[in-house]
């Protein structure tokens, strides 16, 4: 009965949409942007803007994956499809650099402030001095946990944990007959999932991709000290089917009350928290992404950014979209739309000096330390030759690190050792890296 | 095969393959429950079955985030006007191939399949450069084009092993009461053949409607289908395994009913000659 | 029957198609062709026109490349064994009298109407997925630890979902292959007293030898270029990365324009090597 007035419903819309379709408007602008949950609510927003400036907007929403293949290969070939694309911190230097990009240096609104920016943030958006994206949110990642297990387990979160302590917590809170997995992290194989954990998590053992004559680093004892723990605090807490796990599945057992633990990014307080969502809203506790003691922390930072490739031809438009976007009246409007803890965080020093923000948001503060701390510029405790801190910024790093990703997702799943996967993985990086001219 | 059966023996292969075909159906069944449940009902321990608040609030969400009836009009376009060209092209060349075979006929028929084996990604950029420079990129007319010329190998080898049953002393009856060549194809061919060419037409459409991965990457928004669609679905923040569901069904439902209404001329196209 | 005139008449029929394969064929394949003798980077800004067989060299000799090549022949062969085995079995139960045939085709076809993209995510989150998904119910129902289908046994769970999709389309041609059977022979054969299992290895096996050739070659055209069932459910790793795949991940994840031509051009040779390879069968098996 539903699926036919379903149907029905889709009958009829298609006549309304070949109705509208002749029905042409001057000031149309396409944007390709992430079905992630922020990223949704300004589509549903942006009837706002469409109302104050006479324009329409054509969304392309698509999964992480599919919107990368889209938007790179529109940008690479000058397609000039899109007026504003969603990109990360990964992607923003190189295009930057390749001059793809117009600049957001000017032309902006004027209550567009950019000097409000979080300055990791904007610096990891900046080339040669140039504001090539504007961030729509900024994340870094830290550790949430069950203040209930935790107490059960008799054990108390420090501020700033080590990974030691993270480790044996884990095992402290682990029951498998009651389905509680001390530790949740990423498995599954991909530089934006298990290699962005892993890298961010290198960091704080001292590791690195690369050292300053760009030769891999895989063979070194840092990695075999990062990969070796990883694995055997999985083994030892974390749930079963880890290898398979990304952010999205992480996410759901956390708030089905399956793990104690989970080391991911900031933006899954709101969701942790969020009541209607998470059986476990009311017991999440939250603290800085563990060390070794070493001087830096397993955080990583990332900022989902708007961006507008140079192949646009309404880029004043577009510019006025992302003003509006990415600047202070968005977040008045999300405040008063849907309160002010769904607010994009994680871009601007005034967001976290609102009071009404910080009494909404009990995480607010450990994300604004958090993205504070990650610095993309000296990632590890070692000296490094690139930028970026869970990834190098360059090219090649993407299609590198989702290799290495199914290596060590390979070891995860218990299918080889964890020497056969760094063998494998030094082996792979120094083939591409030569392939690559270095 | 007209035996007697006895009853109780019917009654056993009923119970058999219905229990085989709803094993089969089972996972479009259990989208569909999911479709209808909230996203905390989706992943209960244990499952829940029927007894559920039924909601089409997953529906209603997804259609307020995506322009459904643009993608499923795009959908609809794109796999007809796809087939119905290959068609146009595929139906001369295997009648002559069927009925004038030559030397290099079969040779013919075999570079057709393996154009076939083209890895499509192989030639991703040069196609969007093709596009770009043609300025057909997002375009329904770029998608019909490509989407026929890949399974044109397709239509022809079907309408082909389709034509060949049928006999050839008829024709030369046709063409002994000086029937043009245009009479005879129009007035003697099609007839007998047109329930192959229907089969034809309706594997085809389901061929194109499923295709995803030139539907994804040659289109943005003007053309772009239920393919693409669901890509908008598949994996946000969280696993949203209802309104995953209902995108999916949305995305599936048009083309099963269309399949369920056709399944018997299905069956008799599929069978590419196979059955003598 | 053939005249000089319908003959004539023929090649102008068949021209129009064997044109348009022709320009499909040569425009993209000829520019593939180009790009995999250049170094084509486009994140790097990157063109240079020619650097001889450095492409294919470096796509040949990576340890990627035959595994890959292996993976493709195991799933395409774990997909046609499932896929054909079942059918027989489904087609000749299909052909049993029964209550309700039309419905019970009707379900079995269903699968093959869904999108590759839609049954993957399907198989993933609600059946495979070891916290949430059916099977891991059904496991510990049976008090058994839940198994981790996809990184425990990628391959077999990839060769699971795309033979769901397909089993309906071998169905589908075995069964009208089945109930062309004259009914005669078969009883002739009960009367002679042959069981059953000799009845279906020498009259019925040797009946649906051709419309097997069949499903085997349009299958394989499709199963080779698999590609959105693994890019969903596994993104190539545990081993699932097939030749196709492996392209992708040059063209689209590296940026290697020249690199991911060079692997197609490999790709579409091995591939007409199959289809030769096919057509001699089934070239043979369809002639009469």
């Amino acid at each position: 009965m539903i699926l036919k007035s379903a149907l029905w419903g889709s009958a009829a819309g298609v006549c309304l949409a070949a109705g509208l379709a002749t029905i042409a408007t001057a000031e149309e602008i396409t944007i390709a942007t992430v079905n992630n949950g922020d990223m949704v609510r300004m589509q549903a927003l942006s009837p706002a803007w469409e109302e104050q400036t006479g324009n329409t907007i054509n969304w392309v929403v698509l999964e992480e994956n599919v919107l990368r293949q889209n938007v790179t290969t529109d940008i690479s070939t000058g397609g000039g499809q899109y007026d504003v694309m969603t990109i990360g911190t990964y992607e923003a230097p190189i295009w930057g650099a390749n001059d793809w990009l117009v600049s957001l240096n000017d032309g902006m609104a004027d209550d567009w402030n950019a000097d409000d920016l979080l300055p990791a943030i904007r610096g990891g958006l900046t080339v040669d001095g140039t504001l090539v994206a504007a961030p729509f949110y900024g994340e870094s990642s830290m550790v949430m946990y069950r203040r209930d297990l935790m107490e059960a387990a008799g054990l108390e979160m420090p501020e700033a944990p080590t990974w030691q302590f993270i480790r044996e917590a884990a095992a402290a809170m682990t029951d498998r007959d009651a389905d509680i997995n001390g530790i949740c992290a990423r498995g599954k194989a991909g530089w934006g999932e298990n290699m962005a954990f892993l890298t961010a998590m290198s960091n704080s053992f001292g590791a690195r991709w690369f050292d300053m004559d760009w030769t891999a680093q895989f063979d070194s004892p840092e990695w075999a000290e990062t990969l070796t723990f990883y694995l055997e605090m999985m083994a030892e807490s974390g749930p079963a089917g880890a290898a398979n796990n990304g952010f999205n599945e992480n996410l759901t057992l956390f708030q089905q009350g399956k793990c104690g633990m989970w080391i991911d990014a900031t933006v899954a307080a709101s969701f942790v928290t969020n009541p209607e969502d998470s059986t476990v809203a009311d017991q999440v506790g939250f603290a800085l992404a563990p060390d070794t003691g070493l001087g830096k922390r397993g955080n990583w930072l990332w900022a989902w950014s708007l961006a507008i490739p140079a192949s646009s031809d309404k880029q004043e438009i577009a510019k006025d979209f992302i003003s509006w976007a990415t600047g202070p009246g968005y977040t008045t409007l999300v405040a008063e739309n849907e309160g002010w803890a769904n607010v994009p965080p994680g871009t601007r020093q005034s967001l976290y000096d609102n009071a009404e923000y910080l009494a909404a948001a009990p995480f607010a503060q450990m994300t604004l330390d958090s993205i504070n701390s990650a610095d993309p510029t000296a990632p590890s405790v070692q000296e490094v030759p690139y930028t970026g801190v869970q990834f190098v910024a360059i090219p090649e790093f993407a299609g590198i690190a989702t290799q290495v990703g199914q290596q060590f997702s390979d070891a995860l799943a218990g299918n080889m050792t964890a020497e056969e996967a760094l063998a494998a993985a030094q082996t792979l990086t120094t083939e591409e890296m030569e392939a690559a001219g270095y | 095969m007209a035996r007697a059966i006895s009853t109780p023996k019917k009654i056993m292969w009923t119970a058999l393959a219905w229990g085989v075909g709803l094993l089969i159906f089972f996972p479009i069944l259990w989208t569909f429950l999911t479709s209808f449940k909230t996203e905390a009902t989706a992943i209960s321990d244990p499952p829940v079955w029927f007894l559920f608040d039924w909601t089409t609030e997953n529906y209603s969400d997804v259609l307020a985030r995506s322009n459904y009836p643009l993608a499923l009009m795009n959908s609809i376009i794109i796999a007809v006007g796809s087939t119905l060209l290959g068609i146009v092209i595929a139906v001369p060349a295997a009648w002559a191939m069927a009925f004038v075979p030559g030397k290099r006929t079969k040779d013919v028929l075999m570079w057709m399949l393996s154009t076939k084996m083209l890895p499509a990604v192989g030639v991703l950029y040069p196609l969007v450069l093709i596009a770009k420079y043609l300025n057909v990129y997002d375009s329904r007319i770029m998608l019909i084009v490509v989407l026929m010329l890949i399974n044109l190998p397709i239509i022809v080898w079907m309408l082909y092993t389709y034509f060949r049953e049928i006999p050839g002393e008829i024709l030369e009856a046709a063409r002994m009461d000086g029937a043009s060549l245009g009479k005879e194809i129009i007035y003697v061919l099609t007839p007998m053949a047109l329930p192959g060419i229907a089969s034809t037409i309706l594997l085809n459409i389901i061929l194109a409607w499923n295709e995803a991965f030139w539907t994804i990457l040659l289109t943005t928004v003007d053309a772009a289908p239920l393919t693409k669609f669901i890509a908008s679905f598949s994996a946000p923040e969280g696993l949203f395994y209802a309104k995953l569901s209902a995108a999916s069904i949305m995305a599936i439902a048009p083309i099963i009913v269309m399949g369920w209404f056709s399944q018997k001329q299905l069956v008799r196209g599929l069978t590419f000659g196979a059955v003598k | 029957m053939a005249t000089q005139h319908s003959r004539t008449s023929a090649r102008i029929m068949v021209a129009p198609a064997v044109f348009v394969l022709l320009v499909w064929m040569l425009v993209p394949l000829c520019m593939t062709l180009y790009f995999s003798f250049a170094d084509y980077r486009p994140l790097r800004a990157t063109f240079d026109a020619w650097i001889g067989f450095d492409n294919y060299v470096s796509f040949l000799t990576s340890d990627s490349f035959l595994s890959s090549v292996g993976v493709t022949l195991q799933m395409v062969a774990g997909i046609l064994c499932i896929t054909i085995g079942g059918g027989v079995v489904l087609a000749l139960l299909l052909d049993q009298p029964m209550f309700g045939q039309g419905i019970v085709r009707i379900l079995v076809i269903a699968p093959f109407f869904v999108m590759p993209t839609v049954s993957a995510l399907v198989w993933k989150n609600m059946f495979f997925n070891v916290d949430n998904g059916l099977f891991s119910y059904l496991w510990r129902f049976f008090g058994a630890q839940p198994y981790d289908f996809l990184s425990q046994a990628p391959l077999f769970s990839i060769i699971v979902i795309v033979a769901w999709q397909w089993l309906p389309f071998a169905t589908l041609i075995l069964l009208t292959a089945v109930q062309s059977l004259s009914s005669e022979q078969l009883e002739a054969a009960e009367m002679d007293g042959a069981p059953p299992l000799s009845r279906f290895w020498h009259i019925i096996l040797p009946h649906l030898s051709r419309a097997i050739t069949v499903v085997i070659l349009i299958q394989t055209i499709f199963l080779l270029s698999i590609f959105a069932e693994i890019f969903v459910t596994t993104n190539g790793a545990f081993g699932t990365r097939t030749l196709t795949y492996l392209v992708y991940q040059r063209v689209l994840e590296s940026q290697n324009i020249g690199l991911g031509s060079a692997g197609g051009i490999v790709a579409v040779i091995l591939a007409n090597v199959v289809a030769i390879f096919l057509m001699r069968i089934v070239g043979k098996n369809l002639d009469n």
